[in-house]
């Protein structure tokens, strides 16, 4: 249970995170804005999600202490979320692929028996679908903008197809969930993920990459490169600084 | 030339009655200048201003920390997209405003040419420049421009809630470890004079201030307020149990304010020249953002027009 509670706040965070690195740097006001939405929408998801586990564990713990002082290995998130932020085609991709999972997921979720997860997820089902509508409609601006915005969207799906995979694999923890009642079974909402990823690139007149060799490893621990770098900065106060309040 | 001094005159007898000049109503060329440049100017300062701020978005050292930092930063930039909007109505396009800003022509607020080097100076940002910020902002809610009074009220009211967060962030590190303290207290230091400066050029050097005063765009000097705000910050550094870095800032019971030492112009003038610390990291950022954001904004035109013409 806590492994599960982990990966689905880690997820939030890590893409939060790479999200409010945006922040001030946008392609225009509106749109700048429009991210750091969605990146306090998923930071605020982790919390509720970090603060549930750290209840669990008991002990004092805290929701910074899962934040801020887990490394690497501790980190349950897809790889998908940590790669980097590349051009702004690069960012909406990324997001969409999290976005028509986690949409799917979220809508599961509520079904959960634990009543906790069933309310956290009822809230996070709004946002994410406000999320899901920005993004697709992105995809299918960009897709049907320019020669550029094609040609860059288009080579967005194509370098993170290969991560779209580890989303709806599940691991053993989720299996377990699953079994216990309380998690969401990824068969299940594989079908409707697939077809409203589909559906958009339909609409947004481009080609579907062919499915190949799918990345995976971050659900249980295995990440890439990237995940130092962004715990390095994340988490360099609270290292810094051993036992302050802030 | 007599209807000119006509309309003139029914123009400073409305301001003098204290009614709001609207986008279309009659206005002297150089009042609608004056407003183009200060709200434009304004504007900027918004959108500039979020990048030192959002220098730490990353690092905060809490999530409730990190969302506070992040919500901020984002209610700049709501800042900003008022103020253009407020200037537009005076005639001129957010587009050509940004030319400005990015060919290094339109000024922003100087305090924004300043690093941020520790958690500490997220925490002084808030304090003392959002709390100079509102100083200087909560009279113009009574600008005498209607849209640029308008967009204030609602302006303040966020600024007030990030000063507090800032007094907040400085409180808990003043009352923190001895090494927060530290850091704290280094971040006044390199905050206070700069902030300060806000307040502009002292009076006899501040040859606008006199027709703003007339047009009521302005209504105090900015010696009085700088007063006002050495006055503030004088008690709640006290709170904090912080030193403010200047030795000659004393309790003037004559007065009935503190006395405060001189302030380094020099200082001020080289940063107005684009010598700050961070004048070419700001415009650099803000061009790159706005270069690498070009092929996007097209697509978003092109795709409205394909939109357009295909329900037309
Ligand atoms: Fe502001
Ligand atoms: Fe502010």
């Amino acid at each position: 249970m806590q492994q599960y509670l982990l990966h689905i706040a880690d997820n939030a965070l890590i893409l939060g995170h790479r999200l409010s690195e945006w922040c001030g740097h946008g392609p225009a006001l509106e749109i700048d804005m429009a991210m750091t939405n969605i990146s306090l929408d998923l930071i605020g998801q982790a919390r509720n999600m970090y603060q549930y586990a750290a209840t669990l564990e008991g002990d004092g713990k805290t929701e910074d202490d899962l934040a801020y002082l887990r490394d690497v290995p501790e980190f349950r998130n897809v790889l998908l979320v940590e790669q980097v932020n590349g051009d702004f085609a690069n960012t909406i991709a990324r997001q969409f692929l999290f976005d028509t999972y986690h949409y799917f997921f979220q809508q599961q979720l509520c079904e959960s028996q634990d009543p906790q997860l069933a309310a956290m997820a009822e809230k996070s089902l709004k946002e994410v679908a406000y999320h899901l509508r920005w993004t697709s409609e992105w995809v299918i601006r960009l897709g049907d903008g320019t020669i550029e915005s094609k040609a860059r969207i288009q080579r967005a799906f194509q370098d993170l197809w290969s991560f779209r995979g580890e989303l709806l694999t599940p691991a053993l923890y989720e299996t377990e969930a699953v079994a216990a009642g309380v998690g969401v079974d990824l068969g299940a909402i594989k079908t409707a993920v697939e077809q409203k990823i589909f559906n958009v690139l339909d609409e947004a007149t481009l080609v579907r990459p062919t499915d190949g060799w799918m990345h995976a490893g971050g659900k249980t621990g295995r990440h890439s490169e990237h995940l130092g770098f962004i715990l390095a900065e994340m988490q360099f106060l609270q290292r810094a600084y051993p036992n302050a309040a802030w | 030339m007599t209807q000119l001094l006509q309309l003139e005159d029914r123009f400073q007898a409305r301001i003098d009655a204290e009614q709001k000049i609207e986008p279309k109503d009659w206005m002297p060329d150089a009042y609608r200048k004056t407003l183009i440049r200060q709200i434009s100017q304004h504007a900027h300062s918004e959108i500039v201003g979020m990048l030192p701020e959002g220098n730490w978005i990353t690092r905060a050292p809490s999530l409730r920390r990190k969302v506070a930092l992040l919500a901020k930063v984002q209610d700049e930039a709501g800042h900003g997209l008022y103020l253009y909007a407020a200037a537009e109505t005076l005639g001129v396009s957010r587009d050509q405003m940004y030319e400005e800003l990015h060919a290094g022509k339109a000024k922003y607020s100087s305090i924004f040419n300043y690093p941020t080097l520790s958690w500490a100076d997220i925490g002084a940002v808030g304090w003392l420049v959002d709390g100079a910020a509102i100083m200087n902002q909560v009279p113009l809610c009574k600008c005498s421009f209607g849209p640029y009074a308008r967009a204030m009220v609602r302006v303040c009211k966020e600024e007030s809630f990030h000063q507090r967060q800032g007094f907040e962030i400085m409180m808990t590190l003043a009352h923190g470890t001895p090494a927060q303290h530290k850091m704290a207290q280094e971040s006044l230091n390199r905050w206070w004079w700069p902030s300060m400066m806000m307040f502009g050029p002292n009076d006899d050097a501040s040859p606008h201030s006199a027709q703003s005063m007339r047009w009521k765009i302005k209504r105090y000097s900015n010696d009085d307020l700088r007063q006002k705000f050495v006055d503030v910050m004088a008690e709640q550094a006290a709170v904090l149990g912080l030193t403010i870095p200047d030795p000659d800032m004393h309790w003037n019971a004559d007065r009935g304010h503190y006395d405060f030492g001189t302030i380094d112009w020099k200082e001020f003038d080289e940063i107005l020249r684009g010598n700050g610390p961070c004048n070419k990291e700001r415009l650099d950022a803000r061009n790159k953002a706005w270069n690498d954001g070009a092929w996007v904004r097209e697509a978003a035109t092109a795709f409205a027009a394909k939109r357009k013409s295909a329900t037309a």
